[in-house]
């Protein structure tokens, strides 16, 4: 099967970054700004940046409806910093107007950690990433304060004050962290988002070839 | 809160490394950093998507026409705008005034400035700024200036321009100086790289890392005379990885739409016809000064060393 083709948004920030990781672990990577970009892939990636300045551009430019009704309709996404609090159902020390795409059951805190002065890198433990603790970069992060039902905790801070803080979840097809791994040169968090993604395509496809196989008119989900 | 609490560390955690304050300036591509003087201001900028604010007690505009001596705004202010916004919060610090540094990191601001727009505390000296937790961001003409505040400890460089005068011509410059100046070492072999460190008054490793990767190790932005989407969208062609507006905005008719606007062709900046759209109906754009009436004694950009 050919490589997936996944988005990474490009409204705002550490978008180059994102796209390297991805490409390395074997994706190919493309910008999304326009909703018929959006449309085109098989994945996307909320990069890190700045979620208030994002979320207003998706706003704006018409973005916001169709990556609700993406994540709705089953389009893998992975979200860093920024992209975790886009993806978050709740989200506390936010403006109040501030929209987010949802999707993601938990309850997130902007800024969590504090200021940039105390912003840092260290070591995390991540479910399903093999090979030893992934190197986490943590830049006026947000972390995870509750999860619903069907969220998976994959990684928590140890040691400090924030000891035991979660920092990575899944949901279904869903992926956020709070640091950010395409900082590092470490694509192993970024592969484990792309065989998510082949995975999905493969279901899907297979869910639709068999309701085609059935005649009725099962649209591809997304 | 930090987060290398010996007592309790079974990981070490690591606050102020390159990594973290370089890591910083990567999450702000792509977006524009707002001067302001208020909390309102920074409010307004919030609301427009701006990705930062710049506190300060003048914009350069006001600076050029009341003169005196420009220094570190006050804490107070600044502590105002920290609490009126989410978005991070940057402030300047005169070039060489290390104790300003220092009250800014104390105050928990996120990027510090060490701007020329502000009247220089040290005619030779620049701040030693990997000494910081706080990273900074500075001002750079060329390739040269840039690595010497990279070797310093600069964690963003920002193309000068012209502050305070509503003029794109001297960050245009400063585009194309940059520019050129980085796709020339990628056409020097290892001998030649030693003569250019020399001319460029720069480290040799960075000179080599520079050749090697075809881009600055630190983000680079644009700054100073940048007032309409136009500009903002041209300096992003010409390079710049985002864009601060310092009077461009406030000394505008119309503020919040301005913001807005700019901010969309920053995003866009490779689509006229955004661009075209968001500049419609903005109202006045700030009057301007035209650079070349400029007396040498009166040009920010020739501040630093």
């Amino acid at each position: 099967m050919s490589p997936p083709s996944i988005g990474v948004l490009a409204l705002q920030g550490d978008v180059r970054e994102h796209t390297a990781a991805l490409h390395a672990a074997g994706a190919v990577a493309v910008p999304v700004r326009r909703p018929e970009e959006l449309a085109a892939v098989d994945g996307l990636v909320l990069p890190g940046g700045e979620s208030t300045t994002m979320a207003k551009l998706a706003d704006r430019f018409g973005l916001l409806g169709p990556l609700r009704a993406a994540v709705a309709g089953g389009l893998p996404v992975y979200g860093s910093c920024a992209g975790m609090i886009m993806l978050a159902d709740r989200v506390l020390d936010a403006p109040a107007d501030q929209q987010t795409l949802g999707g993601l059951d938990v309850t997130v805190r902007r800024n969590a950690f504090g200021r940039q002065v105390d912003s840092f890198e260290t070591e995390v433990e991540i479910a399903g990433v093999d090979g030893g603790p992934v190197h986490a970069v943590f830049i006026r992060a947000p972390w995870v304060e509750a999860t619903g039902a069907d969220v998976q905790v994959l990684g928590r801070v140890e040691g400090g004050p924030a000891d035991g803080r979660i920092v990575a979840v899944r949901q279904g097809r869903l992926v956020a962290t709070s640091f950010h791994p395409e900082l590092t040169g470490d694509t192993r968090v970024h592969a484990l988002f792309v065989e998510l993604v082949r995975a999905a395509r493969a279901e899907d496809l297979s869910s639709t070839g068999a309701a085609v196989g059935a005649g009725s008119e099962g649209g591809q989900p997304q | 809160m930090a987060l290398n609490d010996p007592q309790n560390a079974s990981v070490p955690a690591h606050t102020g490394t390159d990594l973290v304050k370089r890591g910083m300036a990567e999450q702000l591509k792509g977006g524009v950093i707002m001067d302001v003087v208020t909390p309102e201001q920074a409010k307004i900028a919030e609301d427009a998507g701006a990705v930062a604010v710049m506190a300060l007690e003048r914009v350069p505009a006001d600076i050029r026409a009341q003169g005196g001596i420009a220094r570190m705004s006050d804490p107070d202010m600044i502590q105002g705008i920290i609490e009126a916004v989410t978005i991070p919060v940057m402030a300047k610090a005169r070039i060489g005034h290390f104790v300003e540094a220092q009250v800014l990191q104390a105050l928990g601001v996120d990027y510090v400035d060490e701007s020329e727009v502000l009247t220089p505390a040290d005619e030779a000296h620049h701040i030693d700024k990997s000494a910081f937790t706080v990273p900074f961001v500075c001002g750079a003409t060329d390739l040269g200036e840039a690595l010497r505040r990279i070797a310093e400890g600069a964690a963003m460089i920002r193309s000068k321009g012209e502050a305070g005068t509503g003029n794109v011509v001297e960050a245009t410059r400063h585009m194309r100086a940059l520019r050129s100046g980085i796709k020339r070492l990628g056409t020097l072999d290892e001998t030649e790289l030693f003569v250019a460190a020399k001319e460029l008054r720069a480290p040799h490793d960075l000179v080599v890392e520079v050749a090697r990767t075809g881009k600055l190790p630190v983000v680079l932005f644009t700054a100073g005379g940048i007032a309409t989407p136009a500009d903002a969208a041209m300096m992003m062609q010409l390079g710049a990885e985002g864009v601060f507006v310092g009077s461009g905005i406030f000394k505008s008719g119309d503020p919040a739409l301005r913001a807005a606007a700019i901010v969309q062709a920053t995003t866009f900046f490779d689509d006229p016809a955004v661009i075209a759209k968001v500049s419609r109906g903005l109202g006045e754009p700030m009057v301007g000064i035209n650079v070349s009436t400029l007396p040498e004694s009166e040009r920010y950009a020739t501040r630093g060393w």
